[in-house]
């Protein structure tokens, strides 16, 4: 149980023509928070993408907890434990905190070949319970989305990674757009995963919030890691000097 | 108590609502009395089903963020369809299997073709709407082929209940209408319609399948609209190549009006029912109350540009109401 909770294994992707990852092998170790850096381009979101199920590698190999896995639908990487925040599209902001936190993953009374009748009630309890545990503070589940600050949508984010237990966030640019106030808050939920057992990978443009909430900083450039340090073993200036 | 406010404003169906209410009550008083009678309510809600029923299904495929315009041509061609199997001597169940696998297939097609070409909606059903048309008239060779006497009519379009106030099809409406409108509020199925439409990106990232949705809802629009159709035929008793032109528009006037938006994630089915309500008493209305009936037409489209106007300002009074989330 000791082994890195993710791992990837010479991962290659191709965009027509651009060599997007060159052979990528990175580990994630258990409840380890992990900054991901790198300029536009750099092959990051490629990685994350790849992770999530997004998008399907052209070569190489993903382990998750020791074992191959076939990530090639976002279902399958949620069913693996690993859960993607994205900077904008995670929620939808017509539909309610409630109906947002189960988005294909609802609590069913009846069901028939995976089609049922909704456990409004239970949608309802849980994700006020999901908000309260990330210190939170709505009043109402069933506001709608749109209503919330930018902060407030990441908070209700990592609420549904956490109420169904993943073992990995990634956070893609969790912070871009938010106030100081908020982006502390957020920065303060990357911290706390460790608490809580998770392994996070933060994806951030903003060095000070990588140094200020990781605990190792991989750093890409044109498709390549090309540096992988614990964060109290290098500093900004380093990782700004390689990318 | 601003927070009860708040959350009528943000009924997107209240603004229709209200208009209807009012609309009631001028057209009671203008035809005097007439309007409100039982004999117009009876030949009302004879006919109200049929475009209702239209309605339902473009209200949900456009709260899945799609459009359908080849529901007026499905409308005729579901019906012409079955008329000619069973001129050939098909039994009417046979021939209602065939008639509704066809609506099946268009939707399945406008739906395939949408998602797999990414072209939008708008001009893959424009497209079908003119191909289903010609079939329409292709198939009934110019002469409608006659009905055979004994259909069962008693099961779509008898007049039942107390004084025969209705019609067999406003029970099939209420039955669909219930059905339809509990799928997308209490349902999963229903969630992932309101995902996909609402933010198709963050749909396609929380997993759901939004390709497969989307055909589903084509394919519901469809069936709904011939489905309608066959008790429009059933009504008149003859199958019109002719009939639902001009209904696709006014099926996406009714959803509009009654609160459903354009790009999609927002609305409900009982919205798009108001909507139809709306159309039809204004229709109904402005004859009773002996106006030129060529202002109908000028009616329909100043209340779909009001309605519109009214809702989104309704929507922006409401989130300036301060209530904490």
């Amino acid at each position: 149980m000791n082994g890195p909770i993710v791992s990837v294994r010479n991962l290659h992707k191709w965009y027509s023509g651009v060599h997007a990852l060159k052979g990528v092998s990175v580990d994630f170790a258990r409840n380890e928070a992990v900054g991901l850096i790198g300029d536009n381009g750099a092959g990051k979101s490629t990685l994350i993408n790849i992770l999530s199920g997004v998008q399907k590698q052209d070569e190489g190999s993903i382990f998750v907890e020791g074992k191959e896995a076939a990530i090639s639908s976002p279902r399958d990487s949620m069913r693996l434990g690993i859960e993607t925040i994205y900077q904008y599209n995670s929620m939808v902001p017509t539909m309610s905190i409630a109906r947002n936190l189960f988005i294909g993953r609802e609590p069913i009374k009846y069901s028939l070949f995976g089609f049922g009748v909704l456990d409004l009630r239970k949608m309802r309890e849980e994700s006020v319970q999901a908000i309260a545990d990330v210190d939170l503070h709505l009043r109402s589940p069933d506001a709608l989305v749109g209503e919330l600050s930018g902060g407030q949508r990441q908070g209700v984010a990592i609420a549904r990674a956490m109420h169904f237990k993943s073992k990995v966030m990634i956070l893609d640019e969790p912070t871009n757009h938010l106030s100081v106030k908020e982006t502390n808050k957020v920065i303060g939920f990357v911290r706390s995963l460790k608490e809580q057992n998770v392994t996070g990978i933060f994806i951030s443009h903003n060095m000070h919030h990588v140094f200020e909430s990781c605990d190792r900083v991989v750093a890409m450039a044109r498709g390549q890691i090309v540096l992988d340090k614990r964060v109290s073993e290098t500093s900004i200036d380093e990782v700004q000097s390689v990318l | 108590m601003k927070r009860m406010l708040k959350i009528y404003m943000e009924k997107p169906e209240l603004a229709a609502l209200l208009l209807l209410l009012l609309l009631v009550v001028l057209f009671q008083l203008r035809s005097g009395g007439v309007f409100l009678s039982f004999d117009n309510l009876r030949g009302f809600f004879g006919i109200l089903p049929e475009m209702a029923l239209v309605a339902i299904g473009v209200t949900v495929l456009m709260i899945c963020g799609e459009f359908d315009l080849s529901v007026g041509a499905v409308f005729a061609l579901m019906p012409m369809t079955m008329a000619v199997l069973m001129a050939t001597g098909v039994s009417f169940p046979m021939a209602l299997v065939a008639g509704l696998l066809v609506c099946v297939a268009i939707g399945l097609l406008n739906g395939y073709l949408t998602i797999r070409f990414a072209i939008p909606s708008f001009i893959t059903t424009l497209g079908m709407m003119f191909v289903a048309r010609s079939l329409t008239v292709v198939i009934s060779g110019g002469f409608p082929p006659l009905l055979p006497t004994d259909l069962p009519t008693w099961l779509f379009t008898s007049f039942v209940g107390p004084g025969q106030l209705l019609r067999m099809s406003f029970l099939w409406f209420l039955a669909i209408a219930v059905l339809v409108s509990l799928l997308l509020s209490r349902t999963n199925f229903g969630n992932w319609i309101r995902a996909t439409g609402g933010f198709l990106p963050a749909a396609d990232a929380l997993g759901i399948p939004t390709a497969r949705v989307k055909i589903a809802c084509f394919i519901l629009c469809s069936v709904l609209s011939g489905f309608a159709g066959l008790i429009q035929v059933l009504r008149l008793g003859s199958p019109l190549p002719s009939i639902g032109e001009g209904m696709e528009l006014q099926a996406v006037a009714a959803a509009v009006i009654g609160g459903t938006a354009l790009n999609g994630g927002v609305g409900a089915v009982f919205g798009g029912i108001i909507g139809v309500i709306l159309i039809r008493v204004i229709d109904n209305g402005l004859i009773l109350s002996q106006v030129d009936a060529n202002w109908f037409k000028f009616a329909i489209g100043s209340l779909t540009i009001f309605a519109v106007v009214a809702n989104s300002w309704l929507r922006k009074r409401a989130k300036s109401i301060k209530v904490e989330v």
